[in-house]
């Protein structure tokens, strides 16, 4: 019809390198986000998403740096998440060239914030971003629930009715990360990401899980998602975009090459 | 040296802009700028944006860089406005309750219709966001190079309408034909983002750089 799937590579930046932790532990160090970003451009990346993972606040410029420095070169959308709490933050990333902004935690504990920001900055650039973890016993009807600081901390949020709202509320796109999956390499929760996907009018974004190209594939056809994402299968080079997307409209889909 | 105004009235990438500007024109003095005398004597103009129309209006009435957009427009400066300039470039906007705006080129922004599907049959998606194909009608000036059904980067809810069949020079499908690129006199305006859309991007703002505001 004419409108792509997007592959989305995401970078998790803390003090500004690149990380990569297998479910929040054992972070391994996969360079300089700039040089990564700039190979992902070069792979044909659809978009790139930054993860700003930096504890202390101190750092946050790190993180703005980097922004601007790959704004600069490079000419494909750009999401920054992680500490973004007031629309200072997002006018910050803005300006320092960012398309779009990601909002967590913030949307969880002061959901109106994302109503100011989607008024102030348009629903467009701002992506609402959902950890989701399976609440439901075995046997019972599928159900999950919000949780915040990577998965620890839960909510009792449904993760269906929160999307929905978020979206009320002017989200413009849902970066949709299933916590059970996130770092094991077995594959999206495809239950999970059909329910957002059919439950909500925008954009969602699969992350979570990835491992093999057919996982990517997998999140589009059957988990009914927009757009893909995934880091480490992508980082540590055992699959290049261009592959990805290949691989992608091999199956049928409609990508950028 | 030609000089190009990227105009700075606190919306959007200015950034991004700024830096695709001066990677297909190095030799350019690109300058993001609110300064009106910068304006009005630049080469070129880029009136860019991101974001919703009632701020964007507002920010450009309260700064009165409204009646230096419409001096650009009337002097015959190129002028290339991209996505909510594009927009605010036209008579009014369904967005935010309705906003009129500029009305330096004929037409109104509407929503996507609600409740569309694509061919899979599942319900479409609004905001339109990520890469689609473009449909030039005529390549002069900004598609000289680029190939039919190129894909550009687009993200929006609104997109323009009624603006009179000669002044589309592209169109996009969402599932429906929408105008993407407009072109008056010595105006383009493009819906899409050329500043995040790689390569093809870059050529679209290469071209524009070597217009000379009329053919």
């Amino acid at each position: 019809m004419g409108l792509a799937k997007r592959i989305i590579p995401c970078l998790d930046v803390d003090n500004g390198r690149v990380v990569k932790g297998v479910q929040f532990v054992d972070i391994r160090d996969a360079g300089d986000p700039v040089e990564i970003a700039r190979r992902y451009d070069k792979e044909g990346a659809d978009e790139i998403t930054f993860l700003d993972i930096t504890a202390s606040s101190d750092n946050r410029e790190t993180i703005v740096n980097v922004v601007e420095q790959v704004a600069g070169e490079v000419f494909i959308p750009l999401t920054v998440g992680g500490g973004i709490r007031t629309l200072e933050d997002i006018r910050r990333m803005l300006k320092a060239g960012a398309d779009k902004v990601g909002i967590n935690t913030a949307a969880v504990f002061n959901p109106e914030f994302v109503k100011q920001a989607a008024e102030r900055f348009g629903s467009q650039c701002i992506v609402v971003a959902i950890d989701a973890k399976s609440v439901s016993a075995k046997g019972e009807p599928k159900r999950w629930e919000i949780f915040t600081h990577g998965g620890r901390k839960e909510t009792g949020l449904d993760a269906i009715e929160w999307a929905k709202k978020m979206v009320t509320f002017g989200a413009g796109e849902i970066l949709l990360t299933s916590m059970d999956r996130d770092g094991t390499k077995i594959g999206f929760d495809l239950e999970l990401t059909r329910a957002i996907s059919e439950a909500v009018d925008v954009p969602v974004i699969a992350s979570g899980g990835v491992g093999t190209l057919d996982h990517l594939a997998d999140g589009v056809t059957k988990g009914k998602a927009d757009a893909v994402l995934a880091a480490s299968i992508f980082h540590f080079a055992e699959y290049t975009i261009a592959q990805a997307k290949q691989h992608m409209q091999d199956k049928g889909i409609e990508v950028r090459l | 040296m030609a000089t190009v105004a990227v105009i700075d009235y606190g919306m959007g990438n200015l950034h991004s802009i700024a830096k695709a500007l001066k990677t297909v024109s190095p030799e350019s003095d690109v300058m993001i700028t609110a300064g009106k005398k910068f304006i009005l004597s630049a080469n070129y103009v880029v009136f860019p944006g991101v974001g919703a129309i009632r701020d964007c209006m507002h920010t450009l009435t309260k700064s009165g860089l409204d009646e230096t957009i419409r001096e650009v427009a009337s002097k015959g400066t190129p002028l290339l406005a991209i996505c909510i300039g594009m927009q605010a470039l036209l008579e009014h906007s369904e967005e935010n309750g309705g906003i009129d705006c500029l009305g330096v080129l004929p037409g109104k922004v509407v929503k996507f219709a609600t409740n569309l599907t694509d061919n899979d049959n599942k319900k479409l998606k609004i905001p339109h966001i990520g890469w689609n194909k473009v449909n030039y009608i005529y390549n002069k000036p900004l598609f000289i190079n680029i190939e039919q059904n190129e894909r550009f980067y687009f993200v929006h809810s609104y997109h323009s309408s009624e603006v009179g069949n000669n002044n589309t020079i592209a169109t996009c499908n969402y599932p429906n034909s929408f105008p993407c690129a407009l072109k008056w006199e010595n105006i383009v305006a493009v819906q899409f983002h050329p500043e995040k859309s790689q390569r093809a991007g870059l050529q679209l703002l290469k071209n524009f750089l070597n217009w000379d505001g009329k053919s």
